[in-house]
């Protein structure tokens, strides 16, 4: 399989996720530069984090309009899955193929640390190696992850089972204290509603190397990989 | 213009004896644009004159430095073809004066000094110093300063993996903050900036020149008084989204070899850049100011000349390779100018709508730049106290609770959770250890980084205090097993022209070299800001050493956490309870009287070298070194990080708060499952060595006081800094 990594002017995570992405698959994925307009064949698509432009406008607002999104956004519809960390997650949303936004932080402060996380999905391309409602430590890094949208909006997500991932606490509870960034329902990571389109503000290529601390974000690339071989 | 013409004004800056030497080199009177280029570069912070002296005598080589002070930073070879950049620098002023943007473009100069040599950065850290905490204007400087630095490296993608904060009312009208980054390159692939050949292509990249910064560097050159918000302009403001194009352009630019010389564009703007370019390569530039980008209409020639902008950088290309260059950075969507040639005259020639502007011999604007030996006094010794000097606490454990929730001991958490301290995927050791630890990309191997000094010490004998600064960050490079190699010194002192405040800068200085050379850890690069003082009052004085240090096989690295039940406890090195100075008498009893503790550079290097071995043959479980708040706080610290508590059953034959909090220097408490193969190393190395307990349970005993859960002391650690500051 081939994945492709879009990178944009201020994209910051592009080589830790190519990282993952190649200790998983063996090999390196494609660095795919924002101003092309043809993407090549590829099995996955990564938007990684960082701060495309600067952030200037909006997290993720001008990435969402750069040449190359409109060929994502064809293969996301054509079924191909798409994986948006943190910044990614924001262009995802800004583009349109993730519902709802992410606004500052409730505590208007950047925030990076391990976050525990609960396994929503664990039937899809992304998260078929984690168990429904395991609880993983994924860290977070960021200033806008406080996921909003409008009630129907949420009642069709949680209806849909399109929220792939949840702040908890370390037995999994659901806490206000849990919650790094205000987010509605402690939402961390969404699903389209064909479940090929993740975005998630934990970064799971941080934590899937021993030597940084953990292991739990390796099964993402680890079933991705699988997943799309077989 | 004759010296009784001459009004204070007219000099900006210069005194009536560097003006003459003006005349003298021009032959006539210097017009506008021409004195403000020599008032930028011979103002304190470009020209060093009054610590330059001083600086000559520390160590700078040894067989793992490629280049000593003197270019952008300094480089240190780490083997298998690889070096490591950096460097530490000052932003004091903007700082106080525009805490984010003083910050941010802090952050984002360092960087750029790092990246101009041709290293990708890999990590930023910051020493941090703020006024009481109970003066009005803390809280807002915190906030601003966390939040800059944080808004330039998070979106630049560099981590910010460590760094020091300490709170003393001498730092109430001026903050210091410090900023280091750490980068690698290729040992072949170093850029430098001597513009050696003539009618080569000077060529401008970055930003656009507006009108911020003017005479930025002249204001750091200078005390503040009450008016000093009024200078907000001078306050250059940073765009990192830039500054990571920037850094991409020229990285890849820098693969090709169509550069011979690239300079950043840090204080005085393109008038340092240029003259520094010239000055080293031995050759003249001409410059076409209309050429250079700008984002202003109707600039001056001066303020062209001493802009500070930032996001800018003036390199000599290859005859033939600008078209190369130029798709390089149109890909990065950032301007690309070229502004001029070099000449064989050795002369600064700008030219503007045709006239010539400014003409300058080089080599006399750089040569005959002021060098003062300033009057100094020594700092007068201080008594020695005993241990029974300074008074017992009414309870041992109460003590140990009050300073670990204190402003100088607690937690950084909530600083460090605002810095992305995870990027680029090679931090071993985040934030809140002794040294960080960053892997070198792809490898086995990591760098050791730590920034430290200790202003109380300085303040009460400079040389020790020099020393320590040195000895404190060797320590902690030690402590996780890794071999330091050389450092970066930050001399922030008061007003040179007080014999006091130059006693204190000469004292230090001098103990940084003997504890330097002691610890074959030369000074590769470094920064000097003096003037730090609002109304005559100075900052106490504040030499900070970055120390840079290579692990070889990072899986062998250590941290401080307690790690078994069962592992057996020792302290490394001689207790004495040195109280002098401590955190504790100037927390607990009121007050900051005595010496110092005393820096045996013999027993440091013995203790330190027996340390390395230990953790390299795999003796030890964890390891921390001993300094601020001294053991109790050490073994606090360790219990805090592991979860785990210690039953220490030593008995102490010195006062057991001098044995607990005393700071006596070169030391370690080190836990260990090998007691046998440990002690038989010691005591074959001739290394003093104290069984105090073993590791266990939830809290921590120490001898004189009740058990202390590890619980508790958590709470207490990391409270204070986040109620302070009112949010979590």
């Amino acid at each position: 399989m081939t994945a492709a990594v879009i990178v944009f002017p201020g994209s910051n995570c592009d080589r830790d996720v190519a990282v993952s992405l190649e200790s998983a698959l063996g090999h390196k994925p494609l660095m795919v530069w924002h101003g092309d307009s043809a993407l090549p064949d590829v099995d996955l698509i990564v938007v990684p984090g960082g701060f495309s432009y600067g952030d200037y406008l909006r997290s993720g607002a001008m990435a969402a309009n750069s040449p190359i999104m409109r060929e994502v956004m064809s293969r996301a519809r054509n079924g191909t899955p798409v994986l948006g960390i943190c910044n990614g997650f924001q262009v995802l949303t800004e583009c349109g193929l993730l519902p709802g936004v992410l606004m500052r932080n409730a505590s208007l402060k950047f925030v990076c640390r391990d976050v525990d996380l609960r396994v929503e999905r664990a039937d899809t391309v992304f998260t078929g190696q984690y168990t429904k409602h395991q609880v993983i430590r994924i860290p977070v890094a960021h200033h806008d992850g406080n996921y909003f949208t409008d009630p129907d909006t949420h009642k069709a997500l949680e209806d849909n089972g399109q929220v792939a991932f949840r702040y908890c606490t370390a037995d999994g509870s659901l806490t206000e204290d849990a919650n790094p960034n205000g987010s509605i329902a402690n939402i961390a990571g969404i699903l389209n509603k064909t479940g090929n389109v993740l975005g998630m503000m934990p970064h799971p290529e941080r934590l899937a190397d021993p030597l940084l601390g953990g292991l739990d974000g390796a099964p993402m690339f680890s079933a991705l990989a699988e997943a799309i071989a077989a | 213009m004759s010296a009784s013409a001459r009004r204070p004004e007219d000099l900006m800056g210069l005194s009536e004896d560097e003006y003459d030497t003006i005349l003298d080199i021009m032959g006539r009177d210097p017009n506008f644009t021409e004195l403000s280029i020599f008032s930028v570069m011979w103002s304190e912070h470009c020209s060093y004159k009054s610590s330059k002296f001083w600086l000559k005598t520390l160590p700078t080589e040894g067989p793992q430095v490629i280049q000593g002070p003197g270019e952008n930073a300094g480089v240190i070879d780490i083997g298998d073809g690889l070096a490591a950049i950096f460097k530490i620098e000052s932003h004091n002023h903007p700082s106080f004066i525009e805490p984010y943007q003083g910050a941010a473009t802090g952050v984002g100069g360092i960087m750029r000094d790092v990246f101009t040599m041709g290293a990708r950065p890999v990590a930023n850290l910051n020493a941090l110093r703020f006024g009481s905490p109970d003066h009005p204007k803390t809280r807002h400087l915190i906030n601003g300063v966390v939040a800059g630095i944080g808004g330039y490296g998070n979106c630049i993608g560099v981590p910010t993996v460590g760094g020091e904060v300490n709170f003393d009312p001498g730092y109430n009208g001026n903050i210091l903050v410090n900023a280091m980054t750490v980068g690698l390159a290729a040992t072949d692939k170093i850029f430098y900036s001597a513009a050696a050949g003539v009618g080569l292509p000077v060529v401008y990249v970055g930003s656009k020149t507006g009108r911020d910064g003017i005479h930025g560097a002249t204001m750091a050159s200078a005390e503040f008084d009450d008016d000093s918000a009024d200078k907000r302009p001078t306050v250059q403001v940073g765009d990192p989204f830039t500054e990571k194009l920037l850094l991409e352009a020229c990285l890849e630019l820098m693969a090709t070899d169509a550069i011979v010389a690239i300079q950043d564009m840090g204080a005085a703007g393109l008038t340092s850049s240029s003259v520094e370019m010239a000055s080293k390569g031995n050759v003249g530039i001409t410059l076409n100011l209309d050429d250079v980008p700008q984002r202003e209409t109707e600039m001056q020639p001066f303020e062209l000349m001493l802009s500070e902008s930032q996001e800018r950088m003036l390199m000599v290309l290859k005859p033939g390779r600008e078209d190369e260059a130029r798709a390089i950075f149109e890909k990065w969507e950032l301007d690309l100018s070229v502004i001029g040639t070099t000449n064989d005259s050795e002369r600064l020639v700008l030219t503007s709508a045709g006239e010539v502007v400014a003409d300058i011999p080089v080599p006399p604007l750089v040569a005959a730049a002021p060098e003062y030996e300033r009057p100094w006094t020594a700092t007068p010794p201080r008594e020695v106290l005993g241990p029974d000097d300074v008074p017992a606490p009414f309870d041992l454990g109460v003590a140990l609770l009050t300073l670990i929730e204190s402003p100088d001991l607690c937690s950084r958490r909530w600083i460090w959770e605002q810095y992305d301290h995870m990027v680029m995927g090679d931090t071993v050791a985040r934030p809140g250890g002794d040294a960080a630890l960053v892997r070198v990309h792809g490898t086995e191997k990591a760098l050791a980084i730590s920034t430290d000094c200790t202003p109380r010490y300085v303040e009460a004998n400079p040389i020790e205090g020099g020393k320590q600064a040195v000895a404190e960050a060797w320590r902690n490079v030690t402590a996780v097993g890794a071999t330091p190699l050389a450092v970066t010194n930050n001399l922030n002192f008061g007003n040179p022209e007080r014999p006091e405040i130059m006693g204190q800068l000469v004292g230090a200085v001098q103990g940084m070299g003997a504890a330097c050379i002691a610890l074959d850890s030369p000074v590769v690069s470094g920064n000097v800001s003096l003037y730090n003082e609002t109304n005559g009052v100075a900052i106490l004085p504040t030499p900070v050493i970055g120390c840079v240090g290579l692990l070889g096989d990072v899986n062998k690295r250590m941290c401080s956490a307690f790690q078994n039940n069962g592992d057996m406890v020792f302290v490394v090195g001689e207790t004495s309870g040195w109280l002098g100075c401590s955190i504790y008498q100037r927390d607990m009893a009121g007050g900051s009287a005595g010496a110092p503790p005393p820096v045996d550079l013999d027993i440091e290097r013995r203790n330190g070298d027996f340390i390395r071995t230990s953790i390299a043959e795999g003796h030890l479980t964890a390891c921390h070194d001993v300094s601020d708040g001294g053991l109790a706080i050490a073994l606090a610290e360790m219990a805090i990080a592991g979860g785990l508590g210690a039953e220490i059953d030593h008995k102490p034959e010195i006062p057991v708060h001098a044995w607990a909090f005393g700071e006596d220097q070169a030391r370690y408490v080190i836990t260990t499952n090998d007691p046998k193969g440990f002690t038989g190393a010691a005591a074959a190395a001739q290394v003093p060595l104290t069984r105090l307990g073993t590791v266990g349970g939830a809290a921590l005993t120490l001898p004189g006081a009740k058990p202390i859960s590890v619980e508790s002391l958590r709470e207490a650690h990391t409270r204070w800094l986040p109620e302070y500051m009112g949010t979590r």
